[in-house]
């Protein structure tokens, strides 16, 4: 078991104590006994508490000081060989019973309009305890110390002349969730994440342009303590950001054409969540996302079989602590499946999906790969991404050497806006700044850069990864999928990286 | 569900418990179902009952929230000490204004905003919204939902196709109770279908919803979204290029949304909106008329804002030129201080606060198109035209650039050539890259505005548009 470097309050301990007691000692055994008697031939519930503290600042004032506490019982049935799920926030064992027995009347509704049984691969059911490794627990720090820091990086970010708007956040999350399932099942995960950034705004003229760090959509996020907050030289890299927020408006527009570019690991890490990620993901693949996300061209035919991108092109779904600590980590996941590793693209060819028990047999899998997730108790665990991550170059190269080894192209950095297709082919991403790049040298700053493609013909010009050194395990905290939708967060591991002949440009293109 | 007299209760126990004269509580319980299919079969089926209390606590000039879905008292006394644990530490604020007086809340602008004497203009005035609770929409049941896709279902097998979707319904009460005597209650149902038929390489889509189940007829949402899943088989590609589109109302909705968040007195003065320095000026086609309006008959929501504020019918575009912005009650009190106080329009607050604390001050989020003088519809907007593209829906919208507005995205699920005033054949759908200020004002045709919801933004009554030279860019595989 982890070691964890500090110990909840008393508080704490008694109030997450209380819950297991209720939710494991009585309350779910009761919600699975009662889901059997109505006719269920399987069913799970998860208990879930979420503690949320957020934190911002906004041109050296508070602008969001809050906390949330939320938890109740979600419980899946399968009945009549078909599905439903009923939650509640009232945990008594009377409303927990009643919402069994509402997850099979659903599960009985729903077999009225089925074309088969549902069908779950195996799993040997786990008894586990679990805890996200973490050096200081988050919700220990004070919210003096968390607002100093937010206020000290402000202050750096509005020295700077120009900067017309600073924005900072700070966020912590503590997910503790039971699992509990009518085949033995019975996991205790605790779950952290931490995140914080800052934007720095300049309006001038026709044009707002800005700089984040270490990150857009809020900065960076892992599943760790509050050492992540620490190691992110948040006021070291403020002055630095604004001035290239305020140096964007004398920049040069970004050239359109057909360009090498480079991407910088942030901006790689969402082109691998947009154009890997969300294809890989098996329910799509199958048609039950089609209404809202949409399907994907990655049909079961190119397993094993599509060249999806160059020979130096890697990428695994590795929900593993050993992997890293990515918003996409954890023990097991949400149906109690233990979390794996799985290829997915093997020197450039489709290897593999993100699957489920109910899937995993569409694939010729006997086994989930354990990407099931929910966004809280109060929704129904659906695929999800992992840590979807591409491999570093095995050869030594810095983000500096891959520049100096580069004639002419363009270095983007930092998400702007980002778009794909239903089906995960057509692309276009805009990042926040770019650098023109001649004869291996940056020579000027340029503006509103942004490139796009086609899945396949992008990641099959990648001709160069930079090594583990440059290897960061980004965190997505935003992504959304399902109806209704979840929102959860995905990481994903990524060097900067170079690609050949791509379009740039046609965001500007005469609109 | 948590009845207006449990949620006064409630306030009181968190009063009693509360070491501050200012407390205010905003309470919310739902019960939501929602039905999905795909592959012609119920895949995914669930109910879930929810409910919570936002307590926000503030000592002199500082504030904060804190939230918690346990109504027991050990639940709430936790939820209170988190919030005056948070609001102690900080700095006072001397812009935070105390909480609103049943008087303020109901629109009396001398009050709200002493600075200033002007009482509300006649465009801008509290707004009583029609009932918004259906029994019949809160009392659907799992087999009667089931029954409702089996249905849809059976028009997918007929047409020989696979569908995918969902049916949902749900109840939900919210309430805002302070310490001044404030007490806000609004009760709602809602009821949605939405459908994608899928046929070898082809698609169609349409969605509804309404307070009131009676108003939705899922059978024709299927046909429809099967008549062009059927009539766009074997696509052709075009070129990519400037066209004239004709976007039927979820496209034109999915769009316009991105422009709202800036049509904020906040957002002004913190320099982030596209109509910086635009206010008082023509921005969009003369033909172009924007109001916020709760009431409206095909809206829905509640009434209030988040400090308990009613929402007051606003108009914010007149004939293509932007008149004016919303505001929380904070946001009007510091404009009516700053270096833009004069010069954008009227200034009061409109009861479109988001919850306090925030950083984004408000939105408009009733959105209503006023009728062109003359509408069309599809059907004739089609006919007028030479040569366009008719689409059905746009996905995956962002924006590009914040001040030109220019967003991107795809068509989706139904788009068609149109030539000689005829729908001629299904087309591989478009990336493109518009500004959306020149796409309002390029509209040349309107149809009357009818209730829409799309993907990417709130719901709106919103036309369907007629608009040349829309900028597709690039075009997919599919």
């Amino acid at each position: 078991m982890p070691i964890c470097g500090s110990v909840a309050p008393a508080y704490e301990r008694s109030r997450s104590n209380m819950i297991g007691l209720i939710g494991m000692k009585t309350e779910v055994p009761s919600a699975i006994d009662t889901a059997a008697a109505r006719g269920a031939t399987y069913a799970d519930a998860r208990v879930a508490h979420l503690r949320i503290r957020s934190l911002t600042t906004k041109n050296g004032r508070v602008g969001q000081a809050s906390e949330s506490d939320s938890v109740g019982i979600g419980i899946r049935a399968i009945a009549n060989g078909a599905w439903g799920f009923a939650a509640s926030a009232d945990l008594s064992r009377d409303a927990v019973e009643a919402t069994a027995a509402r997850a099979v009347e659903i599960a009985k509704a729903s077999a009225r309009v089925k074309r088969q049984d549902v069908r779950l691969a195996p799993e040997r059911p786990a008894i586990v305890e679990w805890t996200t490794p973490y050096r200081i627990d988050p919700f220990t720090t004070s919210i003096e110390q968390n607002l100093d820091l937010l206020m000290k990086v402000d202050g750096e970010l509005r020295a700077v002349s120009g900067v017309t708007l600073a924005e900072t956040g700070m966020h912590f999350q503590r997910e503790e969730s039971w699992f509990a399932s009518s085949e033995g099942a019975d996991i205790h995960q605790t779950k952290y994440s931490t995140g914080a950034g800052y934007v720095a705004y300049a309006f001038a003229g026709s044009e707002i342009q800005k700089r984040s760090y270490p990150n857009s959509f809020g900065g960076q996020w892992q599943n760790r303590g509050y050492e992540q907050i620490e190691e992110m030289k948040l006021v070291e890299n403020a002055r630095r950001v604004a001035e290239e927020a305020v140096a964007l408006h004398k920049a040069d527009q970004c050239p359109e054409g057909v360009f090498t570019i480079l991407l910088d690991g942030s901006q790689l890490g969402l082109q691998i969540h947009e154009s890997i990620g969300h294809p890989i993901e098996l329910d799509r693949v199958l048609g039950m996302e089609a209404n809202f996300a949409g399907t994907s061209f990655l049909t079961l035919d190119k397993l094993g079989n599509l060249q999806y991108g160059s020979e130096i092109v890697n990428v695994v779904a590795d929900a593993r602590q050993e992997h890293g600590p990515g918003l996409g980590t954890f023990a097991y996941d949400d149906e109690g499946v233990e979390a794996q590793s799985t290829p997915i693209i093997t020197n450039g060819r489709f290897t593999g999906y993100l699957s489920s028990r109910e899937t995993a047999h569409r694939i010729g899998a006997e086994r989930s790969g354990g990407t099931l997730r929910a966004e809280g108790w109060n929704r129904l665990p659906i695929i999800r991404m992992t840590n979807i991550s591409i491999l570093p170059g095995e050869k030594p190269l810095s983000c500096e050497q891959l520049i100096a080894d580069t004639d002419r192209g363009i270095f983007m950095e930092t998400n702007k806006s980002w778009s794909i297709d239903d089906k995960r082919y057509n692309f276009q991403f805009g990042c926040e700044i770019g650098w023109e790049i001649r004869n291996g040298k940056r020579v000027r700053m340029l503006k509103n850069p942004s490139y796009s493609g086609i899945t396949t013909e992008f990641w099959n010009s990648m001709d160069a990864i930079c090594s583990r050194d440059e290897w960061v395990l980004w965190g997505t905290p935003n992504c959304g999928k399902g109806q209704p939708q979840q929102v959860v967060g995905t990481g994903h591991g990524a060097s900067p990286a170079r690609f050949r002949n791509v379009r740039v440009g046609s965001a500007y293109k005469s609109s | 569900m948590l009845t207006k007299e449990q949620a006064s209760d409630i306030f009181d126990r968190i009063r009693r418990i509360a070491t501050t004269d200012e407390v205010e509580v905003f309470l919310t319980g739902s019960r939501f179902a929602l039905t999905r299919f795909a592959n012609n079969t119920i895949h995914q089926n669930l109910e879930e009952e929810n409910c919570g209390a936002s307590i926000r606590t503030t000592f002199a000039g500082r504030t904060a929230r804190a939230t918690a879905n346990q109504f027991d008292d050990e639940s709430l006394k936790r939820a209170v000490e988190a919030s005056e644990k948070l609001a102690k530490v900080q700095e006072a604020d001397p812009d935070l204004l105390p909480m609103a007086s049943p008087q303020e809340a109901d629109g009396e602008a001398g009050r709200a905003c002493p600075e200033r004497a002007e009482r509300a203009e006649g465009n801008a005035r509290p707004t009583q919204v029609p009932d918004r609770f259906f029994e019949q929409t809160a009392a659907i049941s799992p087999g009667e939902r089931a029954e409702t896709v089996r249905e849809m279902v059976a028009i997918a097998d007929r047409h020989q196709l696979t569908t995918a979707g969902i049916y949902s319904t749900s109840e939900s009460v919210e309430g805002i109770f302070n310490s001044r005597g404030l007490t806000r209650w609004h009760t709602q149902t809602l009821a949605e279908v939405s459908i994608t038929m899928l046929g070898e390489n082809s698609s169609g889509w349409q969605k509804l919803n309404s307070p009131d189940i009676g108003r939705l007829d899922a059978a024709l949402l299927a046909e429809a979204a099967a008549r062009k899943a059927v009539e766009s088989t074997h696509p052709k590609e075009i070129a990519p290029a400037k066209y004239t589109v004709i976007l039927e109302p979820a496209a034109v909705l999915d769009l316009v949304g991105f422009m709202f968040w800036d049509f904020s007195g906040m957002a002004i003065l913190d320099q982030r909106s596209f109509l910086n320095e635009r206010i008082g000026t023509k921005v969009f086609g003369a033909n172009i008329n924007i109001w916020d309006d709760a009431a409206h008959p095909l809206q829905a929501g509640s009434p209030f804002d988040g400090e308990g504020v009613r929402r007051q019918r606003v108009q914010l575009v007149e004939n293509g030129v932007v008149k004016r912005v919303v505001f929380a009650r904070g946001t009007a009190a510091k404009m009516n201080k700053s270096e833009y106080a004069g010069k954008i329009g009227e200034v009061q607050p409109t009861g479109h606060g988001f919850l306090l604390p925030n950083e984004m001050g408000e939105m408009p989020q009733n959105i209503v198109f006023s009728p062109p003088e003359k509408p069309q519809t599809v059907t004739e907007m089609v006919a007028s035209t030479d040569r366009g593209i008719l689409v059905t829906r746009l996905w995956y919208i962002r924006e590009v650039d914040p001040y030109e507005k220019i967003v991107t995205g795809m068509t989706r699920d139904g788009t068609f050539l149109v030539e000689n005033g005829k729908i001629q054949c299904g087309l591989r759908n478009f990336r493109f890259n518009q500004s959306l200020i020149s796409m309002l004002s390029n509209v040349e045709a309107m149809s009357v505005p009818v209730r829409a919801s799309g993907e990417e933004s709130f719901d709106m009554v919103v036309p369907a548009m007629k608009v040349r030279e829309f900028n597709f860019t690039e075009v997919t595989k599919f």
